[in-house]
C-alpha cells in the first residue's frame, strides 16, 4: 500500500513584507521558516538549529521578534510578517543604517547569523533607541554568532545609536 | 554606565595608519565583496540553492556506536509516495571507502557500524518530510556489540581491533637531548580536555546537478577544500575527476569541520541515480553526527627546571581520542606532540603521543588542530613552575620565552619571527578592567539572570596563557595554491579555488590586486575546480598560500604590463613602477593610468605558489616537519562565585604576532571570534559522550557563547613582518583561540585556589574539587 502524499488541499494566505501570498499543496506541518525559504522565494532567513536557540531565522511577527523555525506557517495567516528582505530600503538607499553599520564595523564574516541579527538589531533600536551595553547584550543574546565573538557587532550597534542620536538632535 | 561587559578595542592606531593608504589596498579596512548581499539576506549559502525538478536527499544513520549489520530491508521505504531513490553500500559504483589521510571509512557502512551516527543508507524524495518518513521505514537488523570507548584500552591492546587498521591510529615519540636530565624543581600535572564542536552556523548542505548524459555532475558544496573533495567524490563515484565539477556554495563558517567528506558523495550518488538535482542539508542534530570534532585529550606532563625556573626538560604523555575513523588524527597528533614545549626554550624532552581508535564520535580538524590540547597542559605547567620557583606567572614565561632561531624539541629551528617576549609584555601592559561594582547588574554577575550568584560571594582572578602555532601543512605535504590574474582595460579578474568560509579571503585577494596593479576594479571569478587547487582553508594558511599565489600572479601580470609600456615608450621595464593607479617612470616623467596602459591588452598569468619543503619526523620525532610559526599571549580576568561554581569571563587581553595587518578590521574580527571559541572551550562547550552516545546534539544542550558571555577584548597587534611570508603577514585565524583557554582556567585557579585540571570547567570542578 502506498501512503498518501503530503500536500494539503487547503490553501492559506500569508502576508510577508506587505505582500499577500497564497500557499497551496503544502504539508501543514511546515514551519514558517520552511515556507518563507522553500515556497515564497525568501531565503534571507536562515535555519541553524530548528529549536529557537540561535536566532538565525529572526523575523518580525506583528512587530515582535520571533524565530520563524518555531512558528507553524499555517498558524501565521493573520499576522504581518517582516523578513530581512522587507526592511525599509530603496533603490537610492539599498541598505538600512544597521546593514551599513554591520559592514563598516566588520560585523560580517561568514554572514549566516547576519540577517537574523540585522532584524534583531532593528527591533531593539526601534523599541530602545539608546540601549546600555548590557541592554544590547540582553536583547541580542538569542542570536548566536560563531565567527565574530560579537565585538564588531556591538560596535555596529553603537555606531547606529550614535548616528541616529545625531540625526534626531535639534 | 562603564561596566565590565562593554567592548573596547585597540584598533585605533592601526585604523589611523590605514587611512593614509589608497582605499581598498593592503593595510586598509577594505570592504568585503560579499558584504552587501550578506547583510541583505541575498547571499546564496549552499542550503539556499535550488534547482528545477529538484529532489531532497537524506541520510539514515546508525543508532549504535558499534554493531554488526545483519540485514537492511528497504521495501517499506519504497512504499512511501514520493520516494525516488534508496541507496546502500552495494550502490556505490566506485571506491567504497574514503578519508582525508587514510581511506578507512565507508560511504555507507557495510558489515559494521563503528560510531553512533555512521551513514548506513540514503534516500531521495519530493519533500524533506517524505525523506524523514522513508528513513523511518528502512529496517536495519543490527547485532549490537560492546563499544570500545576508553582510549587507554585501545592503547593497551587488550581489545580485539574494531577496525582492520587496528585500534591505534598513530603513535609518535619525541626524544630530544638527555632523557635523564633533571633539576631542583620538578612539577607535574594531569590535564584533560573535553570534545568541542566547531558549531559553524550554516549546517552542511549541497546541491548536486547531474549532467544530461548521466556521466558526470556539478556539485555546489560548502567546503574548505574543493579539490580534495573532488578527488574523494570522483573515486567513490567511479568517475574521472574532470566529470566531477565542484563549485563553492556559500559557506556558513567552517573552523575545521568542513575538511572531511560529509554529504558530498551521498548527494552526488542520489543525483546520478535519479538523474535529477538533489539538495541535501543537515539539521543541527545531524550536523553533530555528520562532521568530526575537536579531539578530547588526556595529557600528563612533568617539567624539570633550575631553581630559577628555567626549563631543563619536559616529559609528556598525550592521548588524543580519534574516535571511529582516522580523519586527520595522524596530523593532529603530530601537532600536539611537536608543540608540547609551548613557546619556551627546552633542551631536553621525552614525549609520547597516541591517537586512538574507539567507537566514540570521529575527531579531526578544529581551529588550533592539536595545539589547543598541548597548550592547555603546558600552560598549566608553567603556572606550577612559577609557584615552585617563587616567580609570577608573567616572569616565569618571560624567563623561558623562545626567540627566533631557538630549536623545537624536534630539532627544527624556529626561524620565523618569534616575538614571544613582546607578546607577553604587551599583553601584560594592556589595561585591566574596572572592579566589579558593588551594585553590579545581575546580568554582569557569573551565571547572569536566573542564577543565584551573590555579589558578595564573587571573587576575581587573573590568568595567563602563551602559545606557539605552526602555520600551513606539515610533514612533507605538497601544500600549494593556484591563482590566475587577468588584466584588461584597467580591470583585473582573479580566479582561484580558495574556499571563502567567512574569513575574508575574497576581500584580501582584491586588496592584493589593487596594491600590486594599481587598479580599483577587481572582479572575482567563480570559486570552483575549473582551475588548480588552492589547498584547504585550514591551518591559518590561506593569507600566506593563496595570498602568495594571487600576489605572484599579479606581479607576473605587472611585469607584462611594464614590458608593454617599456616597449611603447622606449624605456627599460625595470625603471617602471606602480604609483597609486598609474604606471610611472621612477627616473623620468612618464605617468600613465593603468587603465590606459592596459587598454587593448589581454594579460593573463597563472601561478602555483609553494612554501618551502618540510620533512617527515623520524622514529625519535626529529625533523623539520613544520613550515612556520606564529605566537600569541592572552590574559584573562574572571569573576567566580566559588560556592555555585559559576564563572563570568570579564576581560581578555591579548597581543598577537601577526607579521603585518593586511586588513586591521578583519584581524580584529579573527581575534575576537577566536577568543569567544576559546572561552567556549574553557567554560561552556563540550559534546557529552557516554558509552559512545552523544547526549547533547543540539544548541539547546551544547552551549555556545552568546552576547552575554562574550568578554571585553583588548588587544595589541605585533607587526614584525615575516621575511618568509609573501605578504609579510602570518595567518591570524588559529592563534586567538589557543592560549585563551588555559588563561581562563588559570584565572579560575587564581580566583578560587582550586586545582582545575580539565576544560570545560564545570561547576563541580570549582565547588567540589
Amino acid at each position: 500500500m502506498t501512503s498518501t502524499p503530503l500536500g494539503s488541499p487547503e490553501i492559506y494566505r500569508l502576508t510577508v513584507n506587505g505582500e499577500s501570498h497564497d500557499v497551496q499543496d503544502a504539508w501543514l506541518g511546515e514551519s514558517l521558516l520552511y515556507v518563507l525559504r522553500e515556497r515564497l522565494g525568501l531565503p534571507g532567513s536562515k535555519g541553524a538549529c530548528e529549536q529557537g536557540e540561535c536566532g538565525s531565522c529572526t523575523v518580525l511577527l506583528d512587530g515582535a521578534a520571533v524565530c520563524a523555525c518555531l512558528v507553524m506557517a499555517a498558524s501565521a495567516t493573520d499576522a504581518d510578517i517582516v523578513t530581512v528582505e522587507g526592511l525599509p530600503t530603496s533603490e537610492a538607499a539599498p541598505l538600512t543604517d544597521v546593514q551599513a553599520a554591520f559592514l563598516d564595523e566588520g560585523a560580517v564574516q561568514c554572514g549566516f547569523c547576519t540577517p537574523g541579527l540585522i532584524v534583531a538589531v532593528h527591533h531593539l533600536l526601534d523599541h530602545n533607541p539608546r540601549p546600555t551595553a548590557l541592554e544590547t547584550r540582553e536583547a541580542l543574546s538569542g542570536n548566536i554568532c560563531r565567527c565574530t565573538g560579537y565585538g564588531r557587532i556591538f560596535a555596529a550597534v553603537d555606531a547606529v545609536v550614535a548616528s541616529r542620536a545625531e540625526q534626531s538632535a535639534p | 554606565m562603564t561596566d565590565t561587559t562593554g567592548t573596547t578595542t585597540a584598533t585605533a592606531t592601526a585604523t589611523t595608519q590605514a587611512s593614509a593608504l589608497r582605499h581598498g589596498t593592503l593595510g586598509t579596512n577594505a570592504a568585503r565583496p560579499d558584504g552587501v548581499p550578506k547583510v541583505q539576506g541575498r547571499f546564496a549559502f549552499s542550503n539556499d540553492l535550488w534547482a528545477e525538478n529538484m529532489l531532497w536527499g537524506a541520510t539514515l544513520r546508525s543508532p549504535h556506536p558499534y554493531a554488526r549489520i545483519k540485514s537492511i530491508d528497504v521495501t517499506g521505504a519504497w512504499k512511501i509516495a514520493g520516494v525516488e531513490a534508496i541507496l546502500t553500500a552495494e550502490d556505490v559504483p566506485g571506491q567504497p571507502n574514503y578519508g582525508l589521510i587514510r581511506q578507512d571509512q565507508h560511504v555507507f557502512a557495510t558489515s559494521y557500524v563503528r560510531y553512533r551516527g555512521e551513514p548506513v543508507a540514503a534516500v531521495a524524495a519530493d519533500h524533506p518530510e517524505t525523506c524523514r518518513r522513508a528513513l523511518a521505514a528502512i529496517v536495519v537488523d543490527y547485532e549490537v556489540l560492546e563499544p570500545l570507548t576508553d582510549p587507554e584500552v585501545a592503547i593497551a591492546g587488550t581489545r580485539e581491533p574494531i577496525h582492520p587498521d587496528g585500534n591505534i591510529i598513530r603513535h609518535q615519540r619525541i626524544l630530544c637531548g638527555d632523557p635523564d636530565a633533571t633539576g631542583p624543581i620538578v612539577v607535574e600535572g594531569d590535564y584533560e580536555m573535553g570534545m568541542q564542536d566547531q558549531a559553524f552556523l550554516g549546517p552542511e548542505a549541497a546541491l548536486a546537478v547531474p549532467d544530461d548524459d548521466g556521466g558526470g555532475l556539478e556539485l555546489y558544496i560548502a567546503t574548505q577544500w574543493l579539490h580534495e573533495d573532488r578527488k574523494q567524490v570522483a573515486e567513490c563515484l567511479g568517475l574521472p575527476e574532470e566529470r566531477v565539477r565542484l563549485v563553492l556554495g556559500g559557506v556558513g563558517g567552517a573552523f575545521g569541520a568542513r575538511e572531511d567528506i560529509s554529504l558530498q558523495v551521498h548527494c552526488s550518488l542520489l543525483a546520478l541515480r535519479t538523474g535529477r538535482p538533489i539538495k541535501m542539508q543537515y539539521g543541527r542534530e545531524e550536523s553533530f553526527y555528520g562532521h568530526v570534532h575537536r579531539h578530547p585529550a588526556k595529557i600528563w606532563m612533568r617539567h624539570h627546571a633550575t631553581a630559577d625556573g628555567v626549563i631543563i626538560k619536559i616529559e609528556a604523555r598525550m592521548v588524543f581520542d580519534g574516535g571511529a575513523y582516522a580523519s586527520t588524527s595522524p596530523a593532529v597528533l603530530i601537532n600536539g606532540v611537536t608543540h608540547a614545549q609551548g613557546p619556551y626554550r627546552c633542551p631536553n624532552a621525552v614525549v609520547d603521543g597516541w591517537a586512538t581508535r574507539t567507537n566514540n564520535p570521529p575527531c579531526g580538524a578544529m581551529r588550533g588542530f592539536g595545539v589547543v590540547q598541548a597548550c592547555f597542559a603546558h600552560e598549566g605547567q608553567m603556572d606550577k613552575l612559577a609557584a615552585a620557583a617563587g616567580l609570577s606567572p608573567v616572569e616565569v614565561r618571560l624567563r623561558n620565552a623562545m626567540r627566533t632561531g631557538d630549536p623545537l624539541i624536534t630539532g627544527q629551528p624556529v626561524d620565523s619571527v618569534a616575538p614571544v617576549e613582546r607578546c607577553i609584555r604587551e599583553t601584560d601592559a594592556l589595561p585591566m578592567p574596572p572592579d566589579l561594582p558593588s551594585d553590579a547588574d545581575v546580568l554582569s554577575l557569573p551565571g547572569g539572570t536566573g542564577r543565584t550568584a551573590d555579589r558578595g560571594h564573587v571573587v576575581r582572578g587573573v590568568g595567563y596563557g602563551v602559545a606557539i602555532k605552526n602555520l600551513m601543512y606539515s610533514e612533507g605535504f605538497d601544500d600549494y595554491s593556484t591563482a590566475r590574474c587577468q588584466l584588461n582595460d584597467g580591470i583585473v579578474t582573479l580566479k582561484f579555488a580558495t574556499s571563502e568560509v567567512g574569513q575574508g579571503f575574497v576581500m584580501l585577494a582584491q586588496q592584493i590586486a589593487r596594491t600590486i596593479l594599481g587598479v580599483d576594479e577587481v572582479m572575482l571569478d567563480t570559486i570552483d575546480t575549473q582551475i588548480g587547487s588552492s589547498g584547504s582553508t585550514s591551518a591559518s594558511r590561506q593569507t600566506w598560500m593563496s595570498g602568495g599565489a594571487v600576489d605572484a600572479a599579479c606581479r607576473k601580470v605587472r611585469e607584462l604590463l611594464f614590458e608593454s609600456v617599456a616597449a611603447k615608450h622606449g624605456l627599460p621595464a625595470l625603471q617602471l613602477a606602480i604609483d597609486g593607479t598609474d604606471v610611472v617612470d621612477t627616473i623620468g616623467s612618464l605617468r600613465i593610468p593603468v587603465a590606459d596602459a592596459s587598454a587593448g591588452l589581454r594579460l593573463d598569468e597563472t601561478v602555483e605558489y609553494r612554501h618551502r619543503v618540510t620533512e617527515d619526523l623520524d622514529e625519535n620525532g626529529q625533523g623539520n616537519c613544520h613550515v612556520a610559526f606564529a605566537f600569541v599571549a592572552h590574559r584573562a580576568v574572571v569573576d567566580v562565585d566559588p560556592e555555585l561554581g559559576l564563572v563570568k569571563v570579564v576581560q581578555v587581553a591579548t597581543a598577537q604576532d601577526i607579521g603585518r595587518a593586511l586588513n586591521p578590521l578583519s584581524v580584529a574580527g579573527q581575534i575576537e571570534g577566536g577568543i569567544a571559541q576559546g572561552l567556549g572551550l574553557a567554560v561552556m562547550e563540550e559534546i557529552i559522550v557516554t558509552d559512545g552516545m552523544v547526549r547533547n546534539a543540539s544548541f539547546t544542550d551544547y552551549l555556545l557563547p552568546t552576547t552575554l558571555d562574550a568578554p571585553t577584548v583588548v588587544f595589541s597587534l605585533i607587526e614584525e613582518p615575516d621575511p618568509q611570508a609573501p605578504l609579510g603577514a602570518k595567518g591570524v585565524g588559529e592563534p586567538p583561540c589557543i592560549s585563551v583557554t588555559p588563561a581562563i582556567a588559570a584565572a579560575i585557579r587564581d580566583a578560587t585556589g582550586r586545582d582545575i585540571r580539565r576544560v570545560p570547567v564545570r561547576p563541580q570542578d570549582i565547588c567540589l574539587s
